[in-house]
């Protein structure tokens, strides 16, 4: 047996050589024949394509997946936007075309020729854009002009539009163009330079849904490039629907109540976290996003102090105020620092250390137990509640309870807040814990951040008896014929670290806030529906201890925030809802009178002053 | 001591094909770029590859200087930094169209997965060269080592994502292998396993997208909007050049940008277009010569090792030509593959001109026995 080694037999290389010889040889006649037969047999024909150059390609924009609210209106659609747009080297004489189409359609000479200038160099054959969203007369006009613009093109494209102008901007989001390092990120397979990606809010985090897949058509066209014959056709893949838990009736009342005023406003379903409402103002209009916005309207929304681009509910941190006080019981209760029956007395003031620390009511409320305490937001009473327990383990129940962490709903820039503890402290301050700090804390002021979103979670968790649910904005996503493509089910992220005997204990407390004749938000009082919830008015900036400002003498900007929890019913709420105005003042006179609207609208069936299409209308639109 | 013969020895013609090849390569891409709606960017990537051209000869002319049988043994070593390159790539690489192909060192970009074709070429060869092969070929456990060194890259290649490159490198990798010859059995067992595996990839190893270039090369209709489009332009360019083209920078279909990519992976409709089938002709013939030589040399050299070298290197140019030709004429899907010595891009340049390199060098030691 012969073998072959480090020296070749050379017949055997011979031998294997002559073969790879053959396989080359092959191929390339392969090849040949192929040449042949493009360039000789199909030749002229291809010389004919290649003369007129008549092959192009036009792409069909997909539309955009439609957002409909939790009863199944439309919220936004797509609306057909007709954008001028011109082939440069079909139009003959450019200027002689753009003069003519100037004098046509009533727009100055010099815009359209800008235009023109400003989409500098682009691909031979491919259509720029004159001037966007032209108006339906204009459309007309060049429609029945077509022969006399050589070039100029009509392009229909589908645009996005709210129907409800500013309503739930901050939710609903908006779009802008893709930038060209998204393009290159390879993230967008479907997006092309110039194309709109959500930008902010469910357009954004549910991008990948809402985008459709675009479409395109290879045409034959003449010599003045209009088409004559299509090749072949890929249809667009329109986007996929979201419902979401929004209801849109709601959320109009909240943003008619929130008007004029800077805040926020959450509801939320109790039973499964849906989030109802999430109303923030001032807002914003989306539909001046389309097409990119004016860097005027920009600056004028950044510039606003009243943050219009900020979704408050997720995005604002504020202490927390007396409705942390909700926090304090259930962890006294639970850890038996005090019970059902614990007294304490309030001169109107807790004296600890050599230091005085105000209850609101400089009168005193006299030996008073939780539940009153709550229901009269006596400071007294938490603060020694709160010196038994101490900041740490009060930040356990907080965070226990979901707050200083995001909640994990599905919109982008969640904060998470803060829950101070003595070692956070230690470590951004280079500074111990004062004991009288705890004080600050039990009642919600001093480092305590929670958002309203946090506190809609909270007190729906209260009121359902302690699950804390994700808060769910979208509930489905479906294709056009309406199947089901995902369906995002409530999600329990945790539960209430207490007892139920000690929940009823604070439940009873939120009761008599409202329905207690010495409550603080007695006078938001409704019939045949009982509201439990909790008032707070949180300091804008911090003041000594004992010290006090007559507030009206303030400027409106260092007023305190008004703050409102509630849900109702109160033995089987149907909704949870969290209420902050900014300087609001009082959470009893500011906040709680937005709650109780809200829960007239929904519970009650009142809401004759809102103008929303029918589900069947707005679809047609 | 410098030996006189490597002189006499010195393989010009050969050097005279490569040359030949190359001017013609930089002619037909100053009409790629000239025709081009943005030229004057495009004339720098003209200049551009007229300097990594320049560099490719400086690095072939140097590396004449040592003799081939040293790879050899240095092998491992190449190996080893070639598949280091690769990984940092994937760490640190620069990411492009969506996939992390490239490498930046200071002002040079490079495409390791380039470098690794000619690598895996000398392993190859040091690992076959070392066998003692009975006649029937090679027997499963010959094959463990290779399968290993080939599975590496193409792993850490199909990762970035570059299907395209990675088929090669097997493709080149399994011409080798068949070259050195293998046992029936083995062919057969191969042909089963490969059946198997097919569905399986298919179904788990393939993105979206590259299932999709497969389908639309089965059938063009699907795919209108891109590759079917490229490829209908494309066709149109080559068909449109007839017999003897519209003349040099008379492309229509290449100065209206229809083509894409006209300066890299189309380049052969831009010289079809404007040489016609005589050009193409004359094209394919400088090709021919230039693998026939390759082969040639494999046949002269005296050493086993020296002999896979050469053959390893002609076959990954005929792949590279087989493979871009056939795509821009419609006959294989559409992969990034540049044709060889004509499409713009460095790394390609370069790693063609090492790889002429090695073939003039064993070429001019082939008298020398190991």
């Amino acid at each position: 047996m012969s073998a072959i080694n480090k020296n070749p037999d050379r017949d055997w290389v011979k031998q294997r050589l002559i073969g790879a010889s053959l396989c080359v040889l092959i191929v390339f006649s392969l090849l040949f024949l192929r040449l042949v037969y493009l360039q000789l047999i199909k030749g002229a024909e291809f010389r004919r394509l290649s003369q007129t150059n008549c092959v192009r390609l036009k792409s069909i924009k997909s539309s955009r997946g439609l957002i409909y609210d939790r009863d199944n209106r439309l919220v936004v659609d797509n609306r057909p936007a007709f954008d001028l747009t011109i082939v440069l080297e079909d139009s003959g004489p450019v200027k002689e075309t753009i003069s003519r189409l100037s004098l046509l359609i009533d727009e100055p000479y010099e815009e359209l020729m800008d235009s023109i200038e400003k989409a500098g160099k682009s691909a031979f054959y491919t259509p720029m854009i004159l001037k966007r969203d032209i108006s339906r007369d204009q459309l007309a006009i060049v429609e029945a002009h077509q022969f006399d613009l050589p070039g100029i093109h009509i392009d229909v494209k589908p645009t996005r539009h709210y129907i409800y102008e500013k309503t739930a901007a901050h939710l609903l989001g908006y779009l802008g163009q893709i930038n060209r390092k998204e393009l290159e990120s390879g993230q967008y397979p479907n997006v092309r330079a110039g194309d709109s990606i959500g930008r902010y809010g469910v357009e954004k985090s549910f991008e990948s849904f809402l985008q459709g897949k675009r479409g395109g058509r290879q045409v034959e066209v003449d010599v003045n490039g209009r088409v004559i014959k299509v090749l072949k056709t890929v249809e667009p893949v329109s986007g996929k629907d979201l419902h979401l838990t929004l209801d849109l009736i709601l959320q109009k009342r909240a943003e008619k109540l929130l008007a004029g005023k800077d805040g926020c406003v959450v509801a939320i379903d109790p039973g499964n976290g849906d989030v109802l409402v999430m109303a923030s103002t001032p807002s914003f209009d989306q539909n001046d996003f389309i097409g990119g916005i004016s860097s005027k309207k920009w600056r004028a929304l950044m510039d606003d102090p009243g943050r219009p681009m900020n979704n408050k509910a997720i995005q604002a941190e504020y202490p927390p105020a007396s409705t942390y006080k909700i926090l304090t019981a259930m962890a006294g209760l639970e850890e038996q620092v005090i019970d059902r029956n614990s007294r304490f007395h309030c001169p109107g003031f807790y004296k600890f250390g050599n230091r005085r620390y105000h209850c609101w009511n400089r009168h005193g409320h006299g030996d008073i137990d939780v539940v009153d305490s709550l229901a009269q937001s006596c400071d007294v009473f938490f603060y020694q509640t709160g010196e038994k327990l101490g900041v740490d383990i009060l930040a356990q129940y907080a965070r226990g309870s979901g707050l200083g962490r995001p909640t994990g709903i599905r919109l982008a820039h969640e904060r998470s807040g803060l829950i101070p503890t003595a070692a956070w402290k230690k470590k951004r301050f280079k500074e111990a814990w004062q004991a009288g700090e705890t004080l600050s804390i039990s009642i919600g002021q001093g480092f305590n951040l929670v958002t309203p979103l946090q506190m809609a979670v909270f007190i729906s968790a209260v009121g359902n008896g302690g699950a804390l649910y994700k808060p769910r904005i979208v509930k489905s996503v479906r294709d056009a014929k309406g199947n089901v493509v995902k369906a995002i089910e409530p999600e329990i992220t945790g539960g209430l670290p207490t007892s139920k005997e000690n929940l009823a204990i604070v439940k009873n407390g939120l009761l008599k806030v409202v329905h207690g004749d010495r409550g603080t938000a007695r006078r938001i009082r409704i019939k045949d529906i009982d509201i439990a919830g909790k008032t707070g008015t949180a300091q804008v900036f911090s003041r000594k201890a004992g010290e006090k400002f007559d507030n009206k003498k303030l400027e409106r900007t260092m007023q305190d925030h008004a703050w409102f929890v509630c849900y109702a019913p109160a033995k089987n709420p149907k909704i949870g809802i969290s209420v902050i105005i900014e300087h609001g003042e009082h959470g009893s006179s500011a906040a709680a009178p937005v709650a109780m609207e809200l829960i007239k609208t929904y519970l009650g069936g009142t809401n004759t002053d809102i103008m929303v299409l029918p589900a069947n209308e707005a679809k047609q639109e | 001591m410098f030996d006189r013969r490597l002189i006499e020895n010195f393989d010009w013609g050969f050097l005279g094909v490569i040359s030949l090849i190359c001017s013609a390569g930089l002619v037909i891409l100053y009409s790629a770029v000239t025709a081009g709606a943005d030229s004057a960017a495009l004339h720098t990537l003209l200049k551009k590859q007229m300097i990594w051209m320049g560099a490719g000869f400086v690095i072939m002319a140097g590396s004449l200087i040592i003799d081939f049988r040293e790879l050899d043994k240095l092998n491992l070593f190449i190996y080893v930094i070639c598949v280091g390159l690769l990984i940092s790539t994937y760490l640190f690489g620069q990411m492009g169209g969506g996939s992390r192909r490239w490498l930046v060192m200071g002002a040079v970009r490079m495409q390791p997965s380039e470098l690794m074709k000619i690598s895996l070429i000398i392993s190859l060869a040091a690992v076959y060269s070392d066998n003692v092969v009975s006649q029937e070929g090679l027997g499963f456990r010959n094959l463990i080592k290779p399968l290993i060194l080939c599975l590496i890259p193409f792993a850490l290649i199909v990762k970035q994502p570059d299907l395209g490159t990675g088929l090669l490198l097997m493709l080149i990798a399994g011409s080798i292998t068949f070259f050195v010859k293998v046992q029936k059995k083995v062919i057969f067992t191969l042909a089963g396993i490969g059946l198997a595996i097919v569905p399986l990839v298919w179904f788990f190893g393939l993105k979206e997208y590259q299932k999709g270039r497969i389908l639309t090369f089965l059938n063009p209709d699907r795919d209108p909007l891109g590759a079917g489009y490229h490829i209908i332009q494309s066709k149109i360019a080559i068909g449109s050049g007839m017999i003897t083209g519209k003349g040099f920078l008379q492309g229509t279909q290449n100065a209206l940008n229809f083509l894409p990519e006209q300066h890299t992976d189309f380049i052969l409709s831009v010289l079809a277009e404007e040489w016609g089938l005589v050009g193409c002709g004359v094209f394919l013939i400088l090709y021919l010569i230039l693998l026939f030589w390759g082969l040639n040399i494999a046949y002269a050299c005296r050493s086993m090792f020296g002999s896979i070298l050469a053959f390893g290197i002609t076959v990954m140019i005929f792949w590279q030509i087989f493979i871009n030709i056939g795509m821009v004429m419609g006959l294989m899907p559409v992969v990034g593959v540049p044709l060889p010595l004509i499409s713009y891009g460095g790394s390609s340049v370069v790693t063609n001109m090492v790889g002429f390199g090695i073939l003039l060098n064993i070429s001019m030691r082939k008298f020398t026995k190991s």
